[in-house]
């Protein structure tokens, strides 16, 4: 059994696990921090940005300048954004026989995989799962291709040239790989190949391993999953939680016994707990609002966001902001809003009762039935008629490298009155901001990551008891910023296996049993014999067929009856023979009563020797020696057979035949 | 006794006799017990038998009954020891041997009944009251009464069993104080027998393998140490030392609560002045037990009065030990010798704090708080620590905050244990609290407002922590010293401020409001303390937190509504709310004053409502710029409001603004000739201002009082009196169903009748109609029908008024207890017989 790794990203998975002759994707999450290194794409042409300065190296040497712009001190690349795919090389992709998606977040990468790799397998994920990706792939490559840029950089991705960039440039990693965003058609065609399933739904792969989805409670949908054969049970965990927010909570229970436990998607900032972070977000929106400043929410268009529009329905009122607008700005907004309505059974016990009232399970319904939240596809058209200060957006992409967002860091940033709030927890606040430095607005990080933390993990862990668990390898130590704190780590014996991109891992795990049927007829005809209480055997004469992974013990064919004449051979009586079978023997032999059945029988001088497998009986006067071990006997007589025989059949006389 | 109870009585004996007739309610019986101790207490209780021959043939009855309630057993086993507790009486019962019967082994001793817990308690109860004379002494050993309380001792109820052992000790004390009084020697030899018994017994039982025995012993020792004080518990000291002492060579040491009660139970009694060794015990034990027992032990030595040195030193050790390891493990350097004078922390303490979760913050919060409670004794140890405890609990608090990098293993461990620990993190703060009381070094009082602000700021502090992170930061700053040479705050003070006010100001928005509230009441009590110093006025003007304050008034959580008007009660009051109207929303910045008055009468909950009626109290109290324009007005607003008022704490308050005011116009109370006293006279401008210079607003006082009401005679008070409807207000008090409020008002009206019987009253207008009116309404307010009005009252009538009627009945009668009628015994006697005859009617009523 071997994993294959093939992100870096502990939270954007995406393993290729070698099963009982099955080749399983766990996720194809797609790296997004590497667009942290373009420029942002303006929706409305930005001054500022244009005339960014072209960079140059120390020597003067300016001809980068039309890639490379500088700003603030930092240098990014001037070109269409691209995202860091999965290693397409570490194992021959076309030989995936199916992909397991465990969260909307995890299947950014699926166009990748399955068009331009010889794919030609299945995609299994959760309804939720497949609408809400598709509205996520959606929104980015409208974010990305509404703002065609003629240019596209490639020069600086030239190993030699990239040496001399400055970091982060100079640091990025396998830059080569990295690739523009997917078109609509490549989205459409990916969903296409993908089977929809339910929790708890047992799904056959070729009869050799079934695979399972079980909730997860991290987003509408999300799953872990049980892959497993008769004797053999792997866990993958992805993106879970514990918390209780929107989805379904987590099922625990169904993850016991596992021997391996592939662990990913944890939380990314462990030390941020959600509820407090949701309270900063909400103390700090508060404040701004009422000192007149407008909130700039980067979000993805699902997700998180339904629980903060939660929170603030239930905010608003006694924090006196009923009056402020709140602003939903997506090209998938109205859809994201709606969907979340329309999937009760994959919502927590109290939205699925709310169906029943009968209420939207979600209060944001409410809101933007009274008013105060509004939805548009983008800032073009009715917002700009609407629109009203203060406000509140909430708008993509939290990149701040494209989307609407673009243009509001633009509008509101040079005035500190307004504040950027940073909920999503994928890129690094500092580095999102790096282009729109300087910057006057306020900025506050309260990262709202739902999934598991580290003490929680610890009790999952003694909870379900794998005999082995399989993680990132950032998870196996403290994060660098916090070498000190032993707490967010794995702490689990035997310690955990780590992995990293472009790593095999040989799962510590041997196979040892394996589930073969007998036809009706075959017992039928089985005559057990009991050897001890409890034990019964019998013999089998079958021929073993295995298809499809199955393998079934057939009754023998009859011997061929010689038909007469015919001599042409067919297929079907190409058969072994079947010799007449000598019985089997059991039981042991006790030595005293052996060696008074040989006194019995005349033999004298008889000696025995205890060895460190059994005993030797030494017949002196028949200069015979006979070996009893536990599982074999034997006689050795010089040349006289009667003797043998004689011998022979002294001992079979203690063992049982059958 | 009364006679009508003396009528009652057989009745009542013949219905607790009957066991078709059960007591509903415990309490009936337990009120009955109460009542014959008081009787028996006040006469003879030999008296009361004979004269009652019901109450003994109760007690015989009960004997040959057999299917009586528990609880009437146990109650006549409590009511015959209330008889027996006089010695005559003792022996009048033992005449009929009733006590042997019912104490003895004839008695619910040997029955079913003693299964009951009641039965078992009652009998010991009723023991404990009996035992005052020899002569119980006597009947105790003729039915071998203690051998049953040994057992006891260990009874499945707690209750049994806890009376059980100080029943012992007051046996064991009776017996010591009997016949041998006075001549009973230290040597133990000489003792009665019945205390050489359980002497024997705690020496059994402290020799025992049995931790619940020894538990037992232990808890009988402490409650005689405590509680006797006779010469003879020296002597036990010295008998039973050895055996407690062995206690402590096994390990581990059983009992080790019980224990360490016994020894802080004997070092406070008279032994320590006999037995010096008892010190030597305490230093064994000390070391010993491991560092959570020993903590406890450690403080109550460390209270004594007086001990030796070198134990206290010990003990302080002990205490200071948790911190010590702390402070050591997260240290990034060696640096100078931090709690024990650079001794290294004492590994078994490392090992307890490192062992588990609940070990770890189970000793820390245990530290911190016998610290916290040390710190203000005189008895503290002296040099006392401070400027490494500081820093202990600036470690302490990073430890739990994550902020800490310590270095050391240890310390990364303790880090991994502690992280987001909200226990630890509450003791830390309150601990730190307790710190502000001393000095420290300039470096260690940064850290320690860099942790108070890094508390304040987290996101990750949870409501609770905040609270004591607020109530820290706030004993810090208001200890913080003062520049010489200058009034106002110094610079390092200023400079948190500046960081703080943010903070606060994002707390005043949190969605929790208990967030709220806390920053609401620190705000309060900063503005209170520091209103008039510059700096601090400067640093709140600059900042949004006024304003914020202000729209808290519309906070839909009550309590914040509270704390909100008390907030801007407070700061109005120092002049730091009074934001000018912005040219834009011209009369959109209405004064706060009607904003408050619209919170007295709209506000649905009762707690704003209160705290309003606090500001406006205060505010006239301190002479308020927006009440001195025109205080008559002020007054008789918020009368009318609060006399409708359905809160009676909020009817209370406004009688006391009424009764400020009443100080204002005619006088403090107390004052002799304050006919013509006014405000100027009384409180000149500023006068207040000066004496309280950090208490009261200054320039804030009123000035005088308006041209409505200026000096004059009493005649003129009254006018402005009854002007402002204070009479109408007070009238309806005093009929007010809530009986503080109608004491309030009676105090308030005596108080003006006295001054007007000082000064001459003015004209009277005794049998005017007017009169006579208002006399009439007021009955029917008495009746209960306050709908009416009483309209507008003449100066004259009202005295007249307040002359006729009786005050000090009035007050006398308010003075009693609302239930003074309900709880006299001839009640409760009449209660439980018809409480049986509603029982019956109620059987009755189901055919």
């Amino acid at each position: 059994m071997k994993l294959y790794c093939l992100s870096g990203h502990p939270t954007l998975p995406c393993n290729v696990l070698k099963f009982k002759s099955t080749t399983v994707m766990l996720d194809c999450g797609l790296d997004m921090t590497s667009t942290l290194n373009f420029l942002p794409l303006p929706l409305v042409q930005s001054p500022r940005l244009s005339n960014l300065p072209g960079w140059s190296l120390k020597d003067g040497n300016a001809f980068l300048d039309k890639e490379l712009k500088e700003c603030s001190g930092h240098v990014f690349v001037d070109s269409v954004p691209e995202f860091c795919l999965p290693e397409t090389e570490l194992i021959d992709l076309s030989t995936v026989d199916v992909i397991l998606i465990s969260n909307y977040h995890c299947m950014m990468a699926l166009p990748y995989i399955t068009e331009h790799t010889g794919f030609t397998g299945t995609v299994y994920a959760t309804e939720p799962t497949v609408q809400i990706g598709r509205l996520l792939m959606e929104e980015l490559v409208n974010f990305i291709e509404r703002v065609p840029k003629a240019q596209s950089a490639s020069l600086w991705k030239n190993k030699d040239i990239q040496r001399l960039l400055p970091s982060p440039l100079k640091d990025a990693v396998e830059v080569s790989t990295w690739r523009r965003c997917y078109t609509m058609q490549e989205v459409n065609s990916a969903l296409s190949k993908i089977q929809l399933v339910g929790y708890s739904q047992k799904i056959e792969l070729f009869g050799a391993v079934q695979v399972t989805p079980l909730s997860s409670g991290y987003a509408l949908g999300s799953s872990n999953w049980i892959i497993q054969s008769h004797y053999e049970k792997v866990s993958y965990v992805s993106g879970s939680s514990l918390l209780t927010t929107h989805p379904q909570p987590m099922d625990q229970a169904s993850l016991k016994n596992s021997d391996v436990l592939i662990l990913t998607g944890l939380t990314q900032i462990p030390t941020a707990n959600p509820d407090s972070m949701v309270g900063e977000f909400c103390s700090n929106l508060a404040l701004t609002v009422r000192n007149g400043g407008n909130v700039l929410v980067p979000c993805y268009p699902s997700g998180v966001i339904y629980d903060l529009l939660e929170c603030l329905y239930q905010y608003i009122d006694s924090a006196g902001l009923s009056s402020i607008p709140f602003y939903f700005i997506s090209p998938v907004a109205n859809s994201s809003l709606e969907f979340s309505q329309i999937f009760a059974e994959w919502l927590c016990h109290n939205k699925q009762t709310k169906v029943y009232l009968p209420e939207p399970p979600f209060p944001h319904a409410e809101l933007i039935q009274t008013n105060k939240l509004k939805h548009y596809p983008s800032i073009h058209g009715d917002f700009s008629n609407d629109f009203r200060q203060p406000c509140v957006v909430f708008t993509g992409h939290p990149s701040l490298r494209f989307g609407d967002v673009v243009h509001f860091m633009e509008l509101w940033g040079k005035s500190s009155l307004n504040t950027v709030i940073f909920t999503e927890p994928d890129f690094t606040y500092l580095e999102a901001l790096a282009p729109y430095q300087p910057l006057a607005m306020k900025c506050i990080y309260c990262p709202i990551d739902t999934r598991l933390n580290f003490i929680q993990v610890s009790k999952l862990l003694k909870e379900v008891q794998p005999l082995h668990v399989v993680c990132p390898e950032q998870y196996t130590q403290p994060p660098p910023a916090q070498s000190r704190r032993m707490d967010l780590m794995i702490d689990c014996q035997p310690p955990a296996m780590s992995y990293r991109r472009a790593e095999v891992l040989a799962l510590p795990f041997k196979r040892r049993y394996e589930k073969i049927e007998i036809m009706p007829e075959l017992a039928d005809s089985l005559v057990p014999m009991e050897i001890k209480p409890g034990v019964s055997l019998a013999t089998v004469s079958a021929v073993l067929h295995t298809k499809d992974n199955k393998h079934v013990l057939q009754p023998p064919p009859r011997p061929a009856q010689p038909t007469g004449g015919k001599k042409r051979k067919r297929a079907s009586d190409d058969i072994p023979d079947c010799k007449v079978l000598k019985p089997l023997l059991s039981g042991s032999i006790p030595v005293d009563q052996f060696v008074q059945t040989l006194e019995k029988h005349g033999f004298s001088d008889i000696k025995v020797e205890d060895t460190a497998k059994g005993h030797i009986v030494l017949l002196q006067e028949a200069e015979t020696l006979i070996q009893i071990e536990e599982d074999s006997t034997h006689i050795i007589c010089d040349n006289d057979e009667m003797l043998r025989v004689r011998l022979r059949d002294l001992v079979l006389k203690f063992l049982q035949k059958f | 006794m009364d006679p009508e109870c003396s009528r009652l009585l057989p009745a009542l004996c013949a219905v607790l006799a009957d066991p078709r007739q059960p007591v509903a309610d415990d309490t009936c019986l337990e009120k009955l017990l109460d009542w014959f101790t008081t009787v028996t207490e006040a006469g003879s209780s030999l008296l009361l038998l004979q004269e009652n021959p019901c109450l003994v043939e109760l007690l015989f009855h009960v004997l040959k009954s057999q299917d009586l309630s528990s609880r009437i057993l146990s109650f006549s086993l409590r009511l015959a020891g209330i008889f027996a507790a006089q010695e005559d009486c003792f022996q009048y019962l033992q005449q009929g041997e009733l006590l042997p019967m019912l104490f003895g082994e004839a008695g619910p001793l040997g029955g079913a009944a003693w299964t009951a817990p009641a039965v078992r308690s009652g009998w010991i109860q009723g023991l404990r009251t009996l035992a005052q004379h020899p002569s119980a002494l006597r009947l105790l050993a003729a039915c071998g009464a203690v051998d049953t309380i040994f057992s006891l001792q260990g009874d499945s109820s707690l209750f049994v069993a806890s009376a059980a052992g100080q029943l012992l000790v007051h046996i064991l004390d009776l017996a010591m104080r009997g016949p041998a009084e006075g001549r009973c020697s230290p040597q133990a030899c000489d003792w009665p027998a019945c205390a050489q018994k359980i002497v024997c017994h705690i020496e059994d039982s402290l020799c025992s393998i049995a931790t619940p025995q020894v538990t037992q012993a232990l808890n009988v020792l402490t409650t005689v140490f405590g509680h006797c004080h006779g010469l003879w518990t020296q002597g036990l000291w010295v008998r039973l030392s050895p055996l407690v002492a062995r206690l402590l060579e096994k390990d581990p040491v059983p009992a080790s609560h019980s224990l360490v009660d016994l020894l802080l139970s004997v070092a406070r009694s008279s032994v320590p002045s006999s037995d010096r060794g008892l010190w030597e015990t305490l230093a064994q034990t000390l070391s010993h037990l491991s560092p959570t027992q020993a903590g406890p032990l450690a403080l109550g030595i460390l209270k004594l009065q007086d001990c030796p040195q070198a134990l206290r030193t010990q003990a302080f050790g002990v205490l200071l030990q948790p911190l010590a390891c702390v402070l050591e493990a997260a240290a990034q350097a060696p640096g100078p010798p931090g709690l024990l004078g650079g001794a290294a922390g004492d590994p078994m303490t490392v090992d307890t704090l490192l062992c588990s979760k609940s070990a770890c913050v189970g000793l820390l919060c245990c530290a911190l708080a016998h610290l916290g409670l040390l710190q203000p004794l005189p008895q503290r140890p002296s040099p006392w620590p401070q400027a490494p405890l500081l820093g202990a609990a600036v470690t302490v608090l990073r430890l739990c905050s994550g902020s800490a990098a310590p270095t050391s293993d240890v310390g990364g461990r303790l880090c991994a244990i502690l992280v987001g620990c909200g226990r630890v993190q509450r003791a830390a703060l309150d601990f730190l609290g307790a710190l502000s009381q001393g000095a420290g070094p300039q470096e260690s009082v940064t850290q320690v407002f860099s942790v108070l602000l890094e508390y304040l700021m987290s996101p990750e502090s949870s409501s609770m922590v905040l609270k004591k992170a607020f109530q820290a930061t706030l004993r810090w700053l208001l200890s913080s010293p003062k520049t010489p040479g200058c009034c106002d705050l110094d610079p390092r003070t200023q400079l948190f401020l500046r960081e703080l006010l943010p903070v606060l100001q994002k707390r005043l928005c949190s969605p929790c409001w208990e967030v709220r509230d806390s920053g609401l009441e620190f705000l309060t009590q900063m503005t209170r303390h520091w209103g008039g110093q510059a700096g601090f006025r400067q640093a709140l003007l600059a900042s949004e937190v006024p304003e914020l304050t202000k729209q808290l008034l519309q906070d839909p959580e009550s309590y914040v509504r509270a704390s909100a008007v008390t907030a801007t009660g407070q700061l109005s009051s120092w002049g730091l709310l009074a934001a000018p109207a912005s040219p834009e929303r011209p009369g959109a910045q209405q004064s706060l004053l009607v904003e408050l008055l619209h919170v007295l009468c709209a506000d649905s909950e009762g707690f704003p409502r209160r705290a309003v009626m606090q500001v406006f109290t205060e505010w006239l109290r301190d002479g308020h710029a927006d009440v001195a324009e025109d205080p008559e007005r002020f007054v008789a607003r918020v009368l009318q409001a609060a006399s409708r008022d359905p809160d009676w704490e909020v009817r209370a308050q406004g009688l006391e603004l009424a009764l400020v005011f009443l100080g204002q116009l005619l006088g403090p109370r107390g004052s002799h000739c304050p006919c013509a006293v006014a405000l100027p006279e009384t409180a000149p401008p500023g006068a207040l201002a000066q004496a309280l210079p950090e208490a009261a607003p200054p320039g804030t006082l009123a000035q005088a009082l308006p041209e409505a009401a200026p000096p004059g005679t009493l005649a003129q008070a009254l006018q402005v009196l009854c002007r402002v409807q204070l009479f109408e207000f007070a009238f309806r008090a005093l009929f007010d169903c809530d009986r503080p409020v109608a004491q309030k008002s009676c105090d308030l009206l005596l108080f003006l009748r006295a001054k007007a019987a000082l000064c001459g009253s003015p004209q009277e207008a005794g049998d005017s109609p007017n009169v006579a009116s208002v006399e009439a309404t007021l009955q029917r307010w008495q009746a209960g029908e306050q709908g009416q009005p009483l309209g507008y009252l003449e100066p004259g009538a009202v005295m007249a008024v307040l002359r006729s009627i009786d005050l000090e009945g009035l007050r006398d009668t308010l003075a009693e207890s609302s239930d003074h009628v309900e709880k006299s015994p001839q009640s409760l006697l009449q209660d439980m017989l018809a409480a049986v005859g509603v029982l019956g009617e109620n059987e009755a009523d189901c055919y």
